[in-house]
């Protein structure tokens, strides 16, 4: 009898090994398809354990918070409701994370300094996430959403000395809070406007004649150009075939690069994007940040780039200023193909006003361990050197006559110089809907805020008429 | 090394591992570190000391073995109970009392446990009662559509523990009667037998099937009948047996999961686990679709003791941790590496009890303790098949790991079982 006990024996044997190899397959091999399983809640609701790190602006404004619920598990409140809500984004079980709270989960979580977790999880401590300290400024913020009363669109202000942002405003908004309940979500996700989109780093728009800030950037710092150089702004120069018109349709004669920019002659900078040439166009472009999604600490997929938009093969999509498809003259005064976003612009302003130097745009600063020390500090960088600081301080120099004298006056600040350039996109030529934009910097002699302004649709608005004045009063409010 | 010493030595990891275990959950629970978790070790181990003591005393020649590896599973299912629940783990701990009482009684009163096979149909009797009593109003209970517990009073039991021992005593004595008369009738060159020696084989069949139909637990029946069919293929040495068997049974299993509503849903949500609407459904494939998520996030080493997440506040994300899917748990937390240690002890375990059956010298220990080996093993097999999907996933316990009191009480009395007939075997292979 004792070789069939054997053989029995050996069956067993055989099924445990099924049960090793079934509990391989699960840890091992198919492990990660189960934790991507999107019914698979357990990191999330892991996470619902753990007392997640506020969320702070400058002046120590709570923008977003765990509040204990009476089950143990944590959940999310935005005291400033709809006040950073794009940029702030939101953490909840069903719909998840997005912005800020996203982009810096494993910080808001605790995971990521493994060390000091265990530590305290060793001591018998709660978890506990770090805090985000942000440099958001919720009074300018409430300005600029002021200011916009409901309009579609978006403000950007930056520190350019160290890129910080102060400003990401994005209209239509939303409550966060809202997004506990799974209908009011939904609800959100379909309603008009796009209330989830934040339209600074993920709306694409033409600049307009603010583009004309990079042309202009081009051209001088390349050598080709200076500020008094001369070029024709009459009407209806032929540009890539076919004739360009001035607003207006006015003509302007001989008239110097101070002069072109201060009115927004059409005609000059068109011509002068031809003469600086799609490679030279290009490289300035990139150089402010151009071609690639735009860079702050937000998640990559509420980040878009900013550049000429053609279509390949049945496609949309992004290509180098280089490409055939691009009428250079008309990409420099903004029009034609080129779509940027908010965030850009600011950056475009941001670089000339710190001589030169684009700092790389961050919202938070720093993360603080809930023992109060700063567990990551989020360093001011240069993203990159754009042009010389004489080049930088030319461009300031012409920027601050568009302001005094030329179509931002209604950006102008008492006893402060600020530098600005206006921008009217049409959308629509028929219904005269258009795009106005304003981006700035101020002081001129020492800027501390480097700003974009833009709504979407207006009828029959401009520029410095609709958008300076925001600007305006943002900056004021940055400034005092 | 005398038998006995050796026993007494393996006993010393099992200690050192509740001591450890109990160690680390202190230190992730923090409020109550202390000396507790030494106390808890010294209780474990002094429990430990008075069976081997009683098997010192009674069984000399036994099995070395088999008490360190019942007490090592021991340690790590009242760890990981305690892990998740304290108040039942003090439960567990009373529990692995009384299984000791158990345990000294079944070896002090069945001296020569063969006087069993003078009582088979009385027992035989008894353990079909006992399988039926849950389907008996008033007494009876149901758990997730399976009829597997009663409740007296107080005191509620899962009475299919202890008719599986008693319907494997019964097997064997018949099988060691009639086993030379089930091969000895050939008809058209295959082994058929009479049908008055295949007919009590057949009622086993029958049972087994009544079981599925009655208890509505396809586990509990894989594990009886498959049981059987090992002791009988042991009782004929005929291949034929258990492939007939196990058709037989498969065809019942078919019908029985596309007729009995309950037995299909299991079935269907072993198949598609993350099919929405299965895993929505009450009784559908969320527990078993939780189990593989929390095996994948454990990994190869495991999140570490008392890191698993089983419930957020108040609503549970592993339903029935401590008993169906506690081998879940002790993968999420102690990995790959973890879950496989525990199968190997396992294997540990049903190498001692096949080592016990091949060195005893009668048929009837033979068999018995085939018989034995088997279900524990199969059990095994069952509810870790289940929680990793290599079958559907029915509710048995884990032997000496999962929360359970009838589970353990009544492996506690196979362990005695097994160690009589080691002793017996044992000292007759050394005379």
């Amino acid at each position: 009898m004792n070789k069939p006990i054997i053989r029995v024996f050996a069956v067993l044997l055989v099924l445990f090994g099924l049960l090793g190899y079934f509990t391989t397959r699960w840890t091992v091999i198919d492990r990660a398809q189960l934790q991507d399983n999107p019914q698979n809640k357990r990191q999330l609701l892991a996470q619902q354990k753990i007392e997640r790190g506020s969320i702070i602006a400058a002046p120590g404004t709570i923008l977003a918070r765990s509040v204990k619920r009476p089950d143990g598990t944590y959940s999310r409140r935005y005291p400033t409701a709809g006040l950073f809500a794009q940029s702030v984004g939101y953490s909840f079980l069903n719909p998840g994370t997005a912005g800020l709270e996203r982009f810096y989960n494993g910080e808001l979580t605790g995971r990521t300094q493994g060390l000091d977790q265990t530590l305290r999880k060793l001591q018998g401590k709660r978890e506990q996430g770090n805090d985000l300290q942000t440099a958001l400024d919720p009074q300018a913020q409430q300005i600029a959403l002021d200011q916009l009363a409901g309009r579609a669109g978006a403000v950007v202000a930056l520190d350019p000395q160290t890129g910080r942002v102060k400003v990401m405003a994005s209209v239509p908004g939303y409550d966060p809070n809202l997004l506990r309940s799974a209908k009011a979500t939904s609800a959100l996700n379909s309603a008009p406007g796009a209330p989830l989109l934040n339209r600074t780093t993920a709306g694409l728009y033409p600049p307009g004649s603010t583009f004309k800030v990079v042309a202009a950037t081009a051209a001088i710092d390349s050598g080709l150009f200076e500020p008094n150089s001369v070029v024709n702004g009459d009407n209806g120069v032929v540009i890539s075939g076919v004739p360009l018109n001035n607003d207006g349709g006015e003509a302007y004669g001989d008239i110097d690069l101070t002069t072109a920019l201060t009115q927004s002659v059409n005609t000059v900078w068109a011509q002068v994007g031809e003469r600086v040439g799609k490679r030279r166009m290009n490289r300035y472009m990139e150089r402010y940040g151009f071609g690639s999604p735009v860079v702050v600490d937000l998640p990559a997929d509420e980040r878009l780039a900013s550049g000429d938009y053609c279509t390949v093969n049945g496609r949309r999509k992004i290509v180098s200023a280089t490409a055939s498809c691009v009428d250079i003259g008309r990409t420099a005064i903004g029009q034609d193909k080129l779509l940027t976003t908010p965030l850009q612009m600011a950056m475009v302003a941001s670089a000339i006003a710190n001589r030169g130097v684009l700092m790389r745009p961050a919202i938070g600063t720093r993360t603080i361990d809930p023992e109060g020390r700063t567990a990551y500090q989020n360093k001011p960088q240069q993203f990159s050197r754009v042009m010389s600081a004489a080049s930088a301080d030319k461009l300031t120099a012409m920027m601050t006559r568009v302001v005094q004298e030329g179509t931002g006056t209604a950006a102008a600040l008492d006893g402060i110089d600020v530098a600005g350039k206006t921008g009217t996109a049409e959308r629509d030529v028929i219904n005269n809907i258009t795009q106005p934009w304003f981006i700035a910097f101020a002081p001129a002699t020492d800027p501390q805020i480097a700003i974009a302004v833009t709504i979407e649709k207006t009828v029959g608005g401009f520029g410095g008429t609709d958008a300076a004045p925001i600007a305006k009063a943002v900056m004021e409010s940055l400034l005092r | 090394m005398r038998a006995r010493n050796r026993e007494l030595l393996g006993l010393l990891p099992a200690s050192l591992l509740i001591v450890a275990g109990f160690g680390a959950v202190f230190l992730q629970e923090q409020t109550k570190l202390g000396d507790l978790s030494l106390t808890y070790g010294a209780i474990f181990l002094g429990l430990c000391l008075a069976a081997h003591v009683i098997i010192r005393l009674r069984l000399p020649d036994a099995d070395p073995y088999l008490l360190p590896i019942v007490a090592v599973l021991a340690s790590i299912g009242l760890v990981v109970i305690y892990r998740l629940n304290e108040t039942l783990a003090r439960d567990q701990a009373q529990w692995f009392v009384i299984g000791l009482i158990a345990f000294a009684a079944t070896i002090v009163l069945l001296r020569d446990y063969r006087v069993l096979e003078r009582y088979r149909y009385v027992i035989a009797a008894a353990s079909l009662f006992l399988l039926l009593l849950p389907r008996v109003p008033g007494i009876g209970q149901q758990a997730n559509g399976a009829y597997l517990g009663i409740s007296l009073g107080p005191v509620s039991f899962q009475p299919a523990e202890f008719a599986k021992i008693g319907i494997i005593i019964f097997l064997a004595s018949y099988l060691r009667d009639t086993r030379a008369l089930l091969v000895s009738r050939k008809r058209f060159g295959i082994t058929l037998p009479r049908l008055k020696h295949i007919g009590p084989l057949l009622l086993v069949w029958g049972l087994a099937m009544l079981m599925l139909v009655f208890i509505r637990d396809l586990g509990s029946s894989l594990m009886f009948f498959g049981g059987f069919l090992a002791m009988l293929y042991v009782a004929t040495d005929r291949l034929i047996f258990p492939v007939v068997g196990f058709g037989l049974f498969g065809v019942g299993a078919w019908f029985f999961a596309s007729t009995v509503g309950h037995v299909g849903d299991r079935v269907s949500a072993w198949q598609h686990p993350f099919d929405p609407k299965l895993y929505e459904q009450i009784g559908g494939s969320y527990q078993i679709a939780q189990s593989l998520f929390a095996q994948a996030d454990g990994g190869v080493w495991g999140q570490g003791f008392g890191q698993a997440l089983v419930s957020v506040g108040d609503s549970p994300i592993l339903p029935a941790a401590q008993t169906d899917l506690i081998y879940a748990v002790i993968v999420n937390e102690l990995g790959l590496i973890g879950g496989i240690a525990l199968l190997l002890i396992y294997v540990l375990l049903i190498e001692r009890g096949f080592r016990i059956a091949v060195l005893a010298r009668d048929s009837f220990s033979k068999l018995l303790a085939t018989g034995l080996t088997t279900v524990v093993a199969l059990q095994v097999f069952v509810i870790v098949g289940g929680v990793t999907k290599v079958i559907p996933l029915t509710g048995v316990t884990l032997p000496f790991v999962s929360y359970g009191g009838s589970s353990i009480v009544a492996n506690f009395v196979i362990v005695a079982l097994l160690l009589l007939i080691s002793d017996r075997a044992r000292r007759e292979a050394r005379r």
